[in-house]
């Protein structure tokens, strides 16, 4: 760190922006855990006795629990799908030069920027034409196109510091492109390939419009909190957003630490730019 | 032997194959697929309530000829332009901090807590800004009790503003982040030995020289804004209708495919050219 440097204004300036900005992102995070636990109907600043009657309530909701079973179905599924199409797309993008190979990953990369509104609809016109809309499935197949970007970005990245020479060492020493995939490529790639799924995972578990649009009669747990927001004031809002948040938290924090760990065995290796 | 080395040569194409070809297959259909029917579709008409194959332009000239629609268009554009700005200068001092104050390793941390809500239900933390400013809401009651008006802070701008933050912040922060972290140090450091002022230094050598990212953060909030509808609706309270909020009444009231479909190219197209003008600019030489 350059020690000598000035900056334009003083130091707390910026790390007030710093403590702004974190606020703001996890004010709402945390009063969802605060009044999750309070018993009063309408979350204000007095709290009259903390209690976990949301709690009960929320699991002892039928609806709710359906909504959770197809959640989870359907995101482990998209997560299964898409690390697969990602980590395949990025392994041709690193060891193959071939036709249209830019295009391919423009193709991938631009889909998050279509606005999901947008992408509902195309869907749902879709998957009405060819019979499939208002299925389990057809949400399946939405989410693999929404998570893959993703996960090919992550795997990508990670074989980007694998030297290029390893594999191909590994064949001119008798072994079959496969074995050195196996033996070289996975290994490498392993902490991306898991970050790479639970990222997929938590994109989709989180997913709304899509679901909501497509699914029709099977909803998934942020289609509900959907349908709520809409209504009254409701407690249980606070519970499922506890929960969603614990879970996807740490699967993002788990993919991180995955991340970051692999990079840091690797740092003395040449990483291109 | 030339059997051989054909053999060969089929089973290295078909290794190939085995990894290049999952992904275009499944976007081409699923997701190519679904905007190609789209662009079709908004020449289709309904006929007695049902859609139906068609080249028409009725369709298109219905919605082009709505003066609501160029209304809703501007000022959805309008609005995710002011909330992409605003969110890019409320995020560049914490930046800066990431950027410059704190070691690399804290860096990386911050850049990791910073990055997670991105993930993480973004419904439920919008509803939790909607009892936090709504009437009687955390907001409203502390403004009360420091002698302000206790009324709902809903339904307007600065509402609107906070769920567009809550959406865009995460990216912004990681994209100028990691802008103003490529820098060049011994530039900076350069330019404070000649006697640069730290105002010049960051004026004329920082700011320059991370523009790209700083631009893509802007550009990232803008697309994410102008496609959100949730806190148009639930937030700005319908105050401030917007081009996703009209699309997703038109698929919900049922019918209108085609005019929705004609809405949804329209937004395609205004989000390609602001990427391509802002894309241009970000990565234009210097000096030019």
């Amino acid at each position: 760190m350059n020690t000598h440097l000035k900056h334009a204004l003083p130091a707390w300036t910026w790390f007030a922006g710093l403590t702004l900005v974190f606020v703001i992102l996890y004010a709402p995070i945390l009063s969802a855990l605060v009044f999750s636990f309070s018993v009063d109907r309408f979350p204000s600043l007095d709290i009259t006795r903390f209690s976990t009657k949301w709690y009960a309530q929320v699991f002892a909701d039928a609806r709710m629990l359906e909504a959770l079973k197809n959640s989870l179905a359907i995101a482990l599924s998209t997560a299964l799908v898409a690390t697969t199409l990602g980590f395949a797309a990025a392994y041709a993008d690193f060891r193959f030069r071939f036709f249209g190979q830019r295009m391919v990953l423009a193709l991938a990369l631009l889909t998050p920027t279509v606005p999901i509104a947008v992408l509902s609809l195309a869907m749902l016109a879709f998957f009405s034409r060819i019979g499939l809309s208002g299925t389990v499935g057809s949400i399946i197949v939405a989410h693999v196109v929404v998570a893959t970007p993703f996960a090919m970005a992550i795997c990508r990245l990670r074989l980007e510091q694998l030297p290029r020479e390893f594999e191909t060492a590994a064949q001119n020493l008798g072994a079959t492109p496969g074995q050195a995939l196996r033996l070289i490529v996975l290994p490498h790639a392993a902490p991306a390939i898991g970050a790479a799924a639970l990222i997929a995972f938590a994109v989709s578990l989180d997913e709304y419009a899509i679901a909501w649009f497509v699914g029709g009669l099977e909803q998934t747990v942020p289609v509900t909190v959907l349908n709520t927001l809409q209504g009254q004031v409701d407690p249980t809002i606070h519970v499922i957003g506890t929960l969603a948040f614990a879970a996807t938290l740490s699967m993002v924090f788990a993919a991180q630490m995955l991340l970051l760990r692999s990079t840091k065995s690797h740092k003395n290796k040449e990483v291109s730019p | 032997m030339s059997v051989l080395s054909a053999k060969v040569r089929l089973r290295r194409r078909a290794w190939f194959a085995l990894w290049a070809a999952p992904l275009p297959i499944w976007f081409a259909l699923f997701f190519m697929g679904p905007m190609l029917l789209l662009i079709a579709m908004s020449f289709w008409s309904v006929q007695n309530y049902r859609l139906t194959p068609d080249f028409s332009l009725s369709a298109w000239s219905y919605v082009l000829s709505l003066d609501f629609l160029w209304s809703t268009f501007w000022r959805s554009y309008g609005l995710s332009l002011i909330s992409a700005a605003l969110v890019s200068l409320l995020a560049f001092p914490a930046s800066y901090a990431m950027a410059f104050l704190i070691t690399p390793a804290r860096r990386l941390t911050f850049l990791g807590l910073a990055l997670a809500p991105f993930f993480t239900s973004y419904l439920v933390r919008i509803y939790s800004l909607q009892v936090f400013l709504g009437e009687g809401g955390v907001l409203p009651q502390l403004f009360h009790s420091v002698g302000l008006s206790g009324a709902s802070l809903l339904n307007s701008y600065t509402a609107l503003f906070l769920g567009h933050a809550t959406l865009t912040l995460p990216v912004v922060l990681v994209l100028q982040t990691l802008a103003l972290g490529n820098v060049d140090r011994t530039e900076m450091s350069a330019a404070v030995n000649l006697g640069a002022r730290p105002q010049h230094v960051l004026r004329h050598i920082i700011l320059p020289a991370a523009r790209p990212g700083l631009s893509l953060g802007v550009l990232f909030a803008f697309l994410l804004s102008y496609a959100e509808f949730v806190s148009a609706t639930y937030l700005g309270g319908g105050v401030f209708q917007t081009l996703p909020i009209l699309l997703t009444d038109l698929i919900r009231g049922g019918q209108q495919w085609p005019r929705a479909a004609v809405v949804s190219l329209l937004m395609m197209a205004a989000l390609m050219l602001t990427s391509l003008v802002t894309v241009a600019w970000a990565y234009r030489q210097k000096g030019n």
